[in-house]
């Protein structure tokens, strides 16, 4: 293909001039076809039809079905049930983000300012990260129980009054919030551990010279500021994994009790997989994008303004 | 004193130091205790499991009873080698897609360039969930639910690997590449056997990170797969949660445990790569 465009005596258009030779974009098309072809097929492509079924009143099995317009929508601004989840989805958000966001920088400072034994903190810290949630998950609803687990255990011998953790609409979304906490702010820590090493050393020092001795002083005058793009850069991407809770709820309460757990992407799994009412899912679906697209363009500008940090 | 106290702060061990120590320890304990009570559980005879006090150790050891009860009545080896299979199956697919066109987009001219690295980048955005619905239906109408495949094909995509390679590939030194054409290799060639070759850390940590993520994934499965002889390991957990066996706290905490082993061994491994995997993108 290149012989053939050395050939060519006028630079034809749809050619390209790249590192001395003429080459075809063929090439550039052809490398990048198959996954162009994947991107229509498994993104695009179904994104377009979980909108346009969003305004219809389609069920799995049905023979046919008709557009409703925004009737799904006006359906689940009155559905409780709905209300429900978002808040108790908002509320785990709520609890796990500063949680898991706080711990995993104070982590990350206080393994950073050691002289010895880094690695080993890093590698306890960042295995929940790597463990399958799942089976976690069952370990977890073990050392929560209300009467066997040792957490209850731990609670009685400090005088306090056992919690049946799961069975308690109030208790459960904090339950599930342990979990999440324990498993994200390894992943925390590791992002802000990358942000440390890239301050300055020099910075440090000037902050001395200034007279800025105390390490907590250091702390909130030079390696907080430093860290700011990094910090909304981790709430962010905590706030995303956070709101798509799905696991833990789906094994160990399905919701329970009385609904104290229902969240977004849970109830969305029930119409759709369970019910096949695929209309109002595809309703909620739209919905759940639609707040992730906004914190993923809060995220993006973060990651601009990082850029030109 | 003071002598021994600035020795100690020099080799490390000041009282501050000290203090953070203890501190983490404390941390890295909660973090790693419920590790330990799933293994102190699967050692355990499950008449222990009610005692109404607690106790560090079994107070009666049972050998591997729990682990052989686990693995005679569930297919833990079967739920593995599906892990395995749909992890390798994915992996595959994603690199062989998703390098070519990391590759294009670095180093090719094409009129769409910008806009497909637009659509990447949305993509990067949108869960799985999102296009779950109509990729549901999709395989109920062709009638390939069920099976390994629809576990794979939302996840042959990753915009993520594109986005990552992309970032590698444009670092890698044009002139290289202009050498070896003048040598008379193909474009297919050079990117096999010259470009890829130099991003080998950046695939190693794309490898680790794709394998954790579908290893441990529970909704797709969840929603594509009915037959539990298909199931992944967080399917075949739930499924092995919800059977009588489930109720026997031994046994359950063994196969917890036996499920759990093959990512944690990966990640004492391969730790140098997580961690980079992660430090590279910020992205889970």
């Amino acid at each position: 293909m290149t012989d053939l465009a050395l050939h060519t005596p006028a630079p034809d258009r749809a050619q390209r001039r790249r590192f001395g030779a003429r080459i075809s974009p063929a090439f550039g098309y052809a490398f990048a076809l198959p996954s162009f072809l994947l991107m229509l097929g498994v993104l695009l492509l179904p994104i377009a039809l979980v909108i346009a079924m969003s305004f219809t009143d389609y069920e799995l099995g049905a023979t046919e079905f008709s557009f409703v317009g925004l009737e799904n929508y006006a359906t689940l601004t009155d559905d409780r049930g709905f209300w429900k989840a978002l808040i108790n989805t908002l509320y785990y958000v709520a609890l796990v983000v500063p949680t898991s966001v706080v711990l995993g920088l104070l982590l990350a400072v206080l393994v950073n300012g050691l002289t010895h034994g880094r690695k080993f903190y890093q590698v306890a810290f960042f295995l929940p990260v790597t463990s399958t949630l799942i089976a976690m998950a069952t370990v977890w609803k073990y050392l929560l129980h209300g009467t066997i687990g040792p957490v209850n255990h731990l609670l009685v011998a400090l005088g306090l009054p056992s919690i049946e953790f799961f069975g308690d609409p109030n208790f459960v979304m904090p339950a599930l919030a342990i979990i999440g906490i324990w498993a994200l702010t390894g992943f925390n820590m590791v992002l802000f551990t990358s942000g440390l090493t890239a301050i300055p050393e020099e910075l440090y020092e000037a902050s001395a010279v200034d007279g800025i001795d105390s390490p907590l002083e250091r702390f909130f005058t030079v390696t907080l500021p430093m860290l700011g793009p990094t910090t909304m850069f981790v709430v962010i991407t905590t706030s995303i994994t956070a709101f798509k809770v799905f696991d833990t709820v789906a094994v160990l309460t399905r919701g329970g009790p009385q609904g104290a757990s229902d969240v977004l992407l849970y109830i969305n799994y029930l119409e759709g997989f369970q019910y096949m009412r695929i209309g109002l899912a595809s309703a909620i679906t739209v919905v759940f994008l639609g707040i992730i697209l906004i914190l993923s363009l809060v995220q993006a500008r973060i990651i601009e303004r990082k850029v030109h940090y | 004193m003071s002598r021994v106290r600035s020795f100690l702060t020099r080799i490390g061990f000041g009282p501050g130091q000290i203090a953070m120590h203890l501190f983490l320890l404390v941390c890295a304990f909660a973090m790693v205790f419920p590790f330990y009570w799933m293994v102190l559980t699967a050692f355990r005879p499950s008449q222990e499991v009610f005692l109404p006090t607690f106790h560090w150790l079994p107070q009666e050891f049972v050998g591997f009873d729990n682990f052989r009860d686990a693995f005679a009545k569930a297919p833990l080896w079967r739920f593995m080698a599906n892990g395995l299979i749909v992890c390798a199956g994915i992996l595959v697919v994603q690199l062989l897609t998703a390098i070519p066109c990391a590759y294009a987009l670095a180093k090719f001219e094409f009129r769409g360039r910008q806009a497909l690295f637009a659509l990447v980048l949305f993509g990067l955005c949108v869960p799985v969930q999102v296009p779950a619905l109509p990729l549901y239906l999709g395989l109920a109408f062709t009638g390939t639910l069920d099976s390994y495949f629809s576990m794979m094909l939302p996840f042959f995509l990753s915009v993520f690997a594109i986005f990552l390679f992309r970032q590698v590939f444009r670092s890698f030194p044009d002139d290289i590449i202009h050498a070896a054409r003048l040598d008379g290799m193909g474009e297919f060639e050079i990117l096999w056997r010259i470009v890829v070759p130099s991003a080998k850390p950046a695939i190693a940590a794309f490898a680790v990170f794709s394998i954790t993520a579908h290893w441990n994934d529970l909704y797709w499965p969840l929603v594509v797969v009915t037959s539990p002889e298909l199931a992944p390991p967080p399917l075949g957990m739930m499924y092995f949660r919800d059977t009588d066996l489930g109720s026997s706290f031994g046994s359950l905490m063994a196969a917890a445990t036996v499920l759990t082993a093959p990512l944690m061994i990966l990640f004492l491994f391969a730790q140098r790569h997580f961690i980079r995997g992660i430090t590279m993108t910020g992205v889970k």
